[in-house]
């Protein structure tokens, strides 16, 4: 079945069954690999995206459901986000797997909380596992990113 | 020391490895067969370094990228003596070749935190070969002295105002005879060693996305393969029913391969849709009725065994049966999983004529000669490409899942990569293995301690992986942080008994330090408290201050470092506000170790609330690690350390059931999440031109002890079994 979207502010369409993730959407149909798979479950927050602006997690997110509606993913975060220029700033990738997962989930904070405190990022990052630890470096990113926004 | 370079290079030649579904692959890796085809390139000086006629410089990355910064920390040592701007080259991870080979293990591999060890003179060697090279070309065509040249910056300048590029010299300096005495610049010339504001080199593409891990890797006309394996360790296929998956959209194939069956179709889901569809009767093995409860039984009566002694002095059972006082405890330590966010994956594409393997992989130099023995190819026609690895944690040592792709790929005859769900990755992972340990104190009348019994029982992981450095009944990787056990104690015996727990033993970052280091330092501050002395000071008055040799752990740093380590648990006293009053519930733990020829002392400051949860409120520590390459990075692999080492101690523990691990995803095996992280890390260096020791892994393991020791300053309650949850916690209050 053809499903049309918008992609990182460009139209996209993939022929692929309905209950298909948008996870593997992206990755497989569309050849954007920026979006990670980590659980299939909603666990890790690797496959983070935003629809309509809000992150959700793709590999919960069916294809069906998407249609005609916006879809942002790491790719299409402008290079001179605030989230992408903290990130930079204070190197907080290590092996980077979980990273667009947490800078698209960061992304969404950031956007409607010019100051959030360390509860409110505890609460809003901690469906995002980083097994690399880099959590310290999260928290200062993010409090730099929305200084900057 | 010795034990571990010479006979794991042996090892690494006969390499056996004992891959998933019980088949062993012994084989001889004809080394000197495989030289570097990287360095064919006319514009190369060694094998380190490319130079373009467009004056780009590559630096040739040896080591899997998976986190730890090798792709900047290697390249900075060779861009130092290069002398080029580290920020201006590009990096590209090295083939499978003799000349990448980690002398510190024998092979080619990422681990044991030897990666700046074994790099730190040779890279820095190959870097000052190369410049020479191009300074002498230079200087030949210029018909001058090569002393009167001078090279900066990927430039070259000569008397009389001559310049060039390391660019328009670089094919002349490939033809040059390679230097051999090489000088070295003294650390207090060093530009880009050392370099506090240095950036990572793979940052930038890792925040865009476009860095290529092994499950990003698309190929031409590439099919996807989700796999079904045997859900009891051990298990194979008996036979299988694939009626309704093959008919399934987009199924290419459903393939038999040795340890499962793959469905191979045009995507991924699609793949995994149709896989969840198979019947498969499974012969369920050796394990097949295996559970926790016979797990703890054997480990508990193999513990009975005399074990084998890795460490003696004077009359240990002795000194204690006539001690004014006797200490002991026995201490349960959990089986972990690796779990690194990325699941395991492979591109294999197979051919009659050769074949090409695509992979997160921490040991490449293995891959085309289990790929080899899985598709009747010789390894030299097998190419091997490193990705980015999506964490690694030593999971990724092993080479099983590139042998499942080449596998699949060769049955369909077609490129395909193989996607493993996070439950296959849990489940069908090798296991940081448990163990069952038993120590005693003698103390005599003055307080001094007289007598020490250490005896361990666990898995050998070694035993399974790298057999000939097994001997005499010890695992050199079962006896870390123990052989070079820290403390004066004039009558001493340490043991180790191996036993198989039917889980299957993996190198889980950090080893057996985690285990040993855990018992060591737990006990240790035991009988500190039980003598009523402070426990840094109880530590320092009794350190090892002998040279002794240690014969055992190899990777370690061969002698007694009392000095070091007195100087670390100093330092963290005073940084870490050591001795404060706390309220009830809450309070500060010390540990200290050397790992990888890295001396550590960590406080970790906890609360324990009434439901027995414990917080991390915050973490110091004190660190001997010699030079540091990398400075905040070095800082990034502490971080990361204690994270991971958080989440093994508070809620790490694989069980098994029914002969196969019971927890399949990240709500069965928890990690430590954003709100669980310590609240607080302060990392302090001692200053030093020491050689460089390792960082990847010493505080995984320290982190641990010295959160154990805070929940009983906490609380009096001494938890000798992990992982410290409530339940265990509590358990634990009654004895
Ligand atoms: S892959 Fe979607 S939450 Fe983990
Ligand atoms: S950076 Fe490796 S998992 Fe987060």
């Amino acid at each position: 079945m053809m499903i049309s979207f918008n992609l990182n502010g460009k139209q996209a369409s993939a022929d692929v069954a309905p209950d298909t993730p948008l996870l593997w959407v992206l990755r497989d149909t569309l050849g954007m690999t920026g979006t990670k798979f980590g659980c299939g479950k909603a666990l890790c927050g690797a496959c983070t995206v935003h629809l309509n602006g809000n992150a959700v997690r793709s590999c919960q997110t069916p294809i069906g459901s998407v249609a005609g509606q916006k879809v942002t993913t790491i790719e299409g975060l402008p290079a001179n986000h605030a989230v992408k220029k903290a990130w930079i700033a204070l190197d907080v990738p290590q092996c980077g797997y979980c990273q667009p997962g947490q800078m698209m989930q960061a992304a969404a904070l950031v956007a409607q909380n010019k100051k959030p405190s360390d509860a409110d990022i505890d609460a809003w990052m901690s469906g995002n596992i980083c097994r690399c630890g880099t959590y310290p470096r999260i928290r200062a990113a993010i409090k730099d990113a929305a200084r900057m926004a | 020391m010795e034990n571990i370079q010479m006979t794991a290079r042996r090892d690494f030649l006969k390499a056996s490895a004992a891959v998933g579904g019980g088949l062993t692959l012994g084989m001889y890796l004809p080394l000197g067969a495989k030289v570097a085809e990287a360095q064919a390139k006319t514009n190369s000086p060694n094998a380190w370094v490319k130079i373009g006629t467009d004056n780009s410089i590559t630096i040739m990355c040896a080591r899997s990228e998976m986190g730890q910064d090798v792709y900047t920390s290697m390249p900075m040592l060779v861009a130092e003596e290069l002398e080029v701007d580290i920020n201006k080259i590009k990096v590209e991870f090295a083939p499978p070749a003799e000349v990448y080979i980690n002398s510190l293990l024998g092979g080619q591999l990422t681990g044991g935190s030897t990666a700046v060890r074994d790099a730190w003179e040779k890279l820095r060697k190959a870097g000052a070969s190369a410049r020479m090279m191009l300074v002498g070309a230079a200087a030949k065509e210029w018909g001058v002295d090569a002393g009167q040249c001078k090279a900066a910056n990927g430039t070259i300048s000569g008397p009389g105002g001559k310049k060039t590029t390391y660019g328009a010299v670089a094919e002349a300096a490939a033809k040059m005879e390679v230097p051999k005495d090489v000088p070295l610049k003294p650390a207090k010339e060093f530009k880009i060693v050392g370099n506090k504001a240095q950036k990572r080199l793979d940052t930038p593409m890792k925040v865009a996305g476009t860095a290529t891990f092994g499950i990003d890797v698309r190929v031409p006309n590439m099919l996807y393969a989700a796999v079904a394996m045997p859900p009891m360790i051990g298990g194979k296929v008996q036979s299988f029913d694939d009626s309704r998956a093959k008919n399934m959209p987009g199924v290419k194939a459903v393939v038999q391969y040795s340890r499962g069956v793959a469905v191979v179709a045009e995507s991924y889901w699609q793949a995994k849709k149709a896989k969840d569809l198979l019947l498969i009767t499974w012969d369920e093995g050796p394990n097949a009725n295996n559970d926790m409860v016979k797990v703890w039984a054997g480990l508990k009566d193999a513990s009975n065994q005399p074990g084998a002694v890795f460490r003696e002095a004077g009359d240990a059972d002795g000194a204690i049966a006539g001690a004014a006082k006797v200490y002991e405890a026995t201490y349960e330590l959990p089986h972990l999983s690796h779990s690194p966010m990325e699941p395991q994956n492979t591109v294999a594409d197979v051919r009659a004529d050769g074949a090409t393997i695509i992979t997160p992989t921490q040991f490449q130099q293995l891959v085309p000669f289990v790929v080899a023995g899985a598709t009747g190819l010789k390894p030299e026609q097998i190419t091997v490409i490193t990705t980015f690895l999506g964490g690694g944690f030593g999971r990724r040592v092993e080479v099983d899942y590139t042998i499942d792709a080449a596998e699949i790929s060769k049955a369909v005859g077609a490129p395909v990569k193989m996607v493993w769900s996070r439950e296959d990755d849990m489940t069908h992972d090798s296991y940081r293995p448990g163990g069952y340990y038993k120590v005693q104190m003698g103390v005599d009348g003055g307080g001094k301690l007289v007598g020490y019994r250490y005896h361990g029982t666990s898995p050998s992981i070694s035993s399974r992986l790298f057999p000939s450095i097994v001997k005499d009944g010890i695992d050199p990787f079962a006896v870390e942080a123990i052989d070079n056990f820290p403390y004066a104690v004039p009558n001493h015996k340490l043991t180790y008994q191996m036993h198989d727990t039917g889980i299957t033993p993996g190198y889980w970052r950090g080893v057996s330090h985690n285990l040993n280091a855990y018992v060591v330092e737990g006990f240790i501050d035991e009988v500190a408290h039980a003598v009523g002395k402070d426990p840094i000071q109880f530590r320092i008055d009794n350190l090892d201050y002998t040279e002794e040799k240690h014969k055992w752990s190899g990777l370690s740093a061969g002698v007694a470092v009392g000095g070091r380590l007195k100087k670390v648990l100093e330092m963290v006293r005073e940084k870490s506000g050591w001795g404060k009053k706390y309220p009830e519930g809450r309070g500060q733990g010390v540990a200290v170790m050397e790992g990888y020829n890295t001396c550590l002392a960590c406080v970790a400051e906890v609360s324990v609330t009434k439901n027995y949860d414990v917080i991390v409120d915050k973490v110091t520590y004190a660190i001997d690690a010699g030079q540091l390459i990398h400075p905040d990075q070095a800082k990034a692999q502490v971080e990361s350390c204690t994270i991971f080492g958080q989440s093994a101690c508070m809620y790490g523990e694989i069980t098994v059931k029914n002969g196969g691990v019971e927890q399949t995803n990240f709500d069965g095996y928890r990690v430590v999440r954003m709100n669980e992280a310590p609240k607080a890390m302060d990392i302090h260096w001692l200053e030093s031109n020491n050689t460089p020791g390792g960082l990847g892994e010493p505080a995984t393991a320290l982190v641990q002890a010295a959160i154990g020791n805070a929940i009983f300053a906490a609380t009096g309650i001494r938890v000798r079994k992990m992982p410290f949850t409530p339940e265990n916690i509590k358990g634990s209050m009654k004895a």
